[in-house]
């Protein structure tokens, strides 16, 4: 079978920012019909690319052709237009405007008088979205709606506006493996109809399940291209890497060590009952000194909810916490703090890091009123803080007066998680500490959870990523509907096991959406 | 934003996709934050009116009504203008002096017929809106300093125009304008059919037109928005053209009910303009607001400072008082609606 005519073709592109060469002299190729991978480490110029295709970015030399002609999109409008739609990785719709106009944003059907036809709108939103398997209200607002199926409003916008191209930045990120899979079905449906998809993930298995072709990119440059079969994992993970990983495991490659020695038997953190109006209901759980438990269930089960209620960070209507055998008094997050617990949240870019201080400031930021007297910060004592936390969590910066918004997801991670451990706390909860950051970057952080356990930390993880779940808990409360349904220990601990509780004994369609999603 | 468990009907089709939805929290109670935020100033308005109106005699009659609705109207038109710049997420404090300014310029050329009269504040307010956006949505200035730069500037102009305030210029009676501003139509002012008219439309373009849309999608998500290929500099200055025109207009409508263009009018004006605004519902962070709620807003303000009169033994400097605390309130409801809402 001849390849059909490619819809797109790239040649040469380049782009400099001021000190970094962010692309240099790369090619790309799609074919109708085609899913693309595109990967890379973060900084590798994954974004700068997608950023240069869909018109955000002029390319500094080098050119495209888009369905034989060559193409200069002055904005992301006009590669919209002309059939490039781009699907970002966090959600970019308008929280506050009903689903349906966020839909229809831009080409609302109008009426003879040119007004918008707003039944015809609410009536063809549910339409298109029936096929995504959303079925909501259309006229609430978007925020009303779970990230997952925002996610698929966004991807239902893309591919409305009569695309050739689909380019989908780390679409599954924030994804429970039921949606995954509406996802990949609806990426089956694209490719039959002929769309080219470019996909970027930091997920190998969707990469195996979805994509025929690969494009690896390496600080702004094109190492490797060809068909994605050809590639084994562990081939594509050094390629991307560009060094020999003889410590990344042929199956699963995280960095967790195993076990830990949970050396005291008494609970560092113990928390019953915690029900917060809506969203969790009698909620118990305990962590040992130096054990790491898992927090399982799908999206939307309470874990998020689970860690917020413990730090005080979303107001519980009954239960009681105790850390190290202090009852927890009052509910507020400075009680949290004070007591010894520290919360890593799941939203870096919101809840976390402030991007315009430095790496110096954000590490210091909690601490502050720990490193002053009378008001008054002693520089010495922060500066030794910082040195010692920058260099233990391998923390990469020019200096620590970088800004943060400079660093790579996976530094930034690191910085907030300095910012907490240099509050000496007894509790870590870690809520999707890995999401969203490179594969080195990840094995790092899987690595200093290890140790951080090691040192005598009781360590809650909360991880979307089951490889990650499994293998760095030594035990995992299985939660769904905002309730523990399930506890796992010892053996155990398996995929199958935690899909099983999650499925409360075997639901046949999260056993269908997990194998899809795993089956290389 | 997180979800929780729905009691929504799960309807899977067998060869179609899992159901992807997981609203937050319960419909029911979004529904009803969503019609407090939306007509809980109508709620009060009519509360405290109906109070009102049994405790003084005075204030249910057709003249008192009537004239509350002359008063209110050329505030309501500037607090139109400025509820689409909220909607943006921005803030317009040149409308006081551009009232004055609008005003003054009508006066000033009713000698050349009323479409001068009309056209030219329309304009040249317009203008210094135009000023007023592309320093907002080009040059990316905070708009609460542009506006504020433009405030100074209108009311030096104004000055001008008047050799210092000294020169107040006339509108003759009898003409088009007079009758516009001071004429009565089916027992109501003028002035309050236009208002009525202006917000009518008003609602329809910020609702039901594309620009409503753009005007949405700016104050709810800026980024997300210019990725959705909104033209968002272009919304911008749209938003600050028209709150400069409509506040020329209403400065315009009034020297023409005045019958001159009185030059110490429209001092903090903008500060009325955008209390009406946040009273009515809308958010001064952008991205939701209602054009009937400004109208509700500005009713409100009024009722509320002719009941002080009513009272007559109170000072009328406790308006200010009154106002003040009334506003405070209604933040302070909004931030708790919103939070439950997690709007903020």
């Amino acid at each position: 079978m001849a390849p059909p005519a490619e819809v797109l073709a790239v040649r040469g592109l380049s782009k400099t920012f001021p000190g970094v060469r962010a692309l240099d002299d790369v090619d790309l190729t799609l074919h109708p019909g085609e899913v693309h991978a595109l990967i890379g480490e973060n900084g590798a110029g994954k974004s700068t690319l997608i950023k240069l295709l869909t018109g955000v970015y002029r390319p500094d030399a080098g050119d495209i052709t888009f369905q034989g002609r060559k193409v200069s999109f002055a904005t992301p409008l006009e590669a919209q237009k002309a059939g490039i739609s781009t699907i970002y990785q966090e959600v970019n719709l308008i929280p506050l405007l009903s689903v349906a106009r966020n839909l229809f944003l831009g080409r609302e059907p109008r009426n003879r008088f040119g007004m918008l036809d707003v039944t015809r709108m609410n009536r063809e939103a549910e339409e298109v979205l029936g096929t995504y398997g959303v079925r909501v209200d259309v006229r609430q607002p978007l925020r009303t709606l779970g990230v997952g199926a925002q996610q698929m409003v966004a991807l239902a916008r893309a591919v409305a506006t009569d695309a050739r191209i689909v380019v989908m930045d780390e679409p599954t990120s924030s994804l429970e493996p039921r949606e995954v899979e509406t996802l990949f079905s609806v990426i089956r449906r694209l490719r039959d109809a002929g769309i080219a998809v470019v996909y970027v993930s930091h997920r190998l298995d969707e990469l195996y399940a979805m994509c025929s072709t690969v494009t690896v990119l390496r600080d702004g440059r094109r190492v490797h291209h060809g068909p994605l079969a050809d590639l084994d994992r562990l081939a594509l993970v050094s390629t991307m890497l560009g060094r020999d990983l003889g410590d990344v495991r042929e199956e699963g490659a995280t960095k967790f060590s195993g076990d830990h020695q949970a050396a005291d038997t008494r609970p560092v953190l113990q928390a019953e009952g915690l029900t917060v109006p809506h969203k969790l209901h009698d909620v118990s759980l305990s962590i040992r000194p130096g054990e790491v438990v898992g927090l399982g269930g799908l999206l939307g089960s309470g874990r998020t909810e689970t860690a917020k209620a413990v730090s005080g960070a979303l107001a519980r209507s009954s239960g009681r916490i105790t850390v190290a055998g202090v009852p927890l008094r009052g509910g507020s997050t400075p009680a949290a703090i004070r007591a010894g617990i520290s919360l890593l949240p799941e939203d870096r870019k919101s809840e976390g890091i402030v991007p315009g201080l430095s790496v110096r400031e954000n590490i210091a930021l909690a601490a502050l009123p720990r490193l002053s007297r009378f008001g008054l910060v002693s520089e010495a004592r922060v500066d030794s803080i910082v040195d010692t936390f920058v260099e233990r969590l391998r923390i990469k910066a020019s200096s620590p007066h970088q800004k943060v918004g400079e660093l790579s997801g996976g530094n930034q991670q690191k910085v907030l998680l300095a910012r907490w451990l240099a509050m000496n706390p007894k509790v870590l909860l870690l809520d999707e500490p890995t999401r969203g950051i490179d594969v080195g970057a990840k094995a790092e952080v899987q690595k200093l959870v290890d140790e951080l356990a090691a040192d005598g930390l009781g360590v809650l993880l909360i991880s979307s990523d089951l490889e990650e779940l499994i293998e760095g808990s030594d035990r995992v409360v299985v939660l769904k509907d905002g309730a523990v349904v399930g506890e796992l220990t010892g053996d155990d601990v398996t995929e199958d096991k935690l899909m099983r509780t999650i499925a409360g004994g075997g639901d046949p369609a999260h056993d269908a959406a997990k194998e899809a999603a795993t089956d290389g | 934003m997180t979800a929780t468990k729905t009691d929504a009907p799960v309807t899977t089709a067998s060869d179609e996709p899992a159901d992807a939805t997981a609203p937050v929290g319960s419909a029911r109670s979004e529904r009803l934050s969503a019609l407090v935020q939306q007509h809980g100033a109508l709620a009060v308005l009519v509360l405290v009116s109906i109070v009102a109106s049994f405790s003084f005699d005075s204030f249910a009659t057709g003249d008192n009504v009537s004239n509350m609705a002359t008063g209110s109207a050329f505030l309501a038109i500037v607090a139109l203008g400025m509820t689409f710049v909220i909607v943006t997420g921005g803030i317009d404090l040149s409308v006081g002096s551009l009232f004055a300014l609008g005003g003054v310029l009508a006066a000033w050329g009713s000698r050349h017929g009323t479409l001068v009269a009309l056209l030219l504040p329309l304009v040249v307010c317009g203008l210094i809106g135009v000023v007023n956006g592309l320093l907002v949505a080009r040059s990316r200035l905070a708009p609460f300093i542009v506006t504020l730069a433009a405030m100074l500037g209108a009311r030096g102009l104004m000055l001008a125009i008047t050799d210092e305030g000294a020169n107040t210029y006339l509108i003759g009676k009898g003409s088009f304008l007079a009758e516009l501003g001071q004429g009565t139509t089916l027992g109501l002012g003028n002035p309050v059919w236009i208002t009525l008219a202006l917000f009518v439309a008003g609602a329809v373009v910020l609702r039901r037109t594309r620009f409503g849309q753009h005007v949405y999608a700016v104050g709810g998500n800026e980024d997300a928005a210019a990725l959705m290929g909104v033209p968002v500099a272009r919304t911008k200055i749209a938003v600050y053209t028209l709150s400069g025109a409509l506040a020329g207009l209403a400065g315009a409508l009034n020297a023409a009910w005045l019958a001159s263009g009185v030059t110490i009018l429209g001092n903090g004006m903008e500060l009325d303009a955008i209390s009406a605004v946040v009273i009515g519902g809308t958010l001064l962070t952008g991205g939701l607001g209602y054009v009937s709620g400004s109208l509700v807003g500005v009713l409100l303000l009024k009722v509320i400072q002719n009941i002080i009169n009513q009272i007559g033994s109170l000072d009328s400097s406790y308006q200010l008082v009154v106002s003040g605390a009334f506003l405070a309130l209604v933040v302070i409801a909004q931030t708790w609606l919103g939070r439950r809402r997690q709007l903020v």
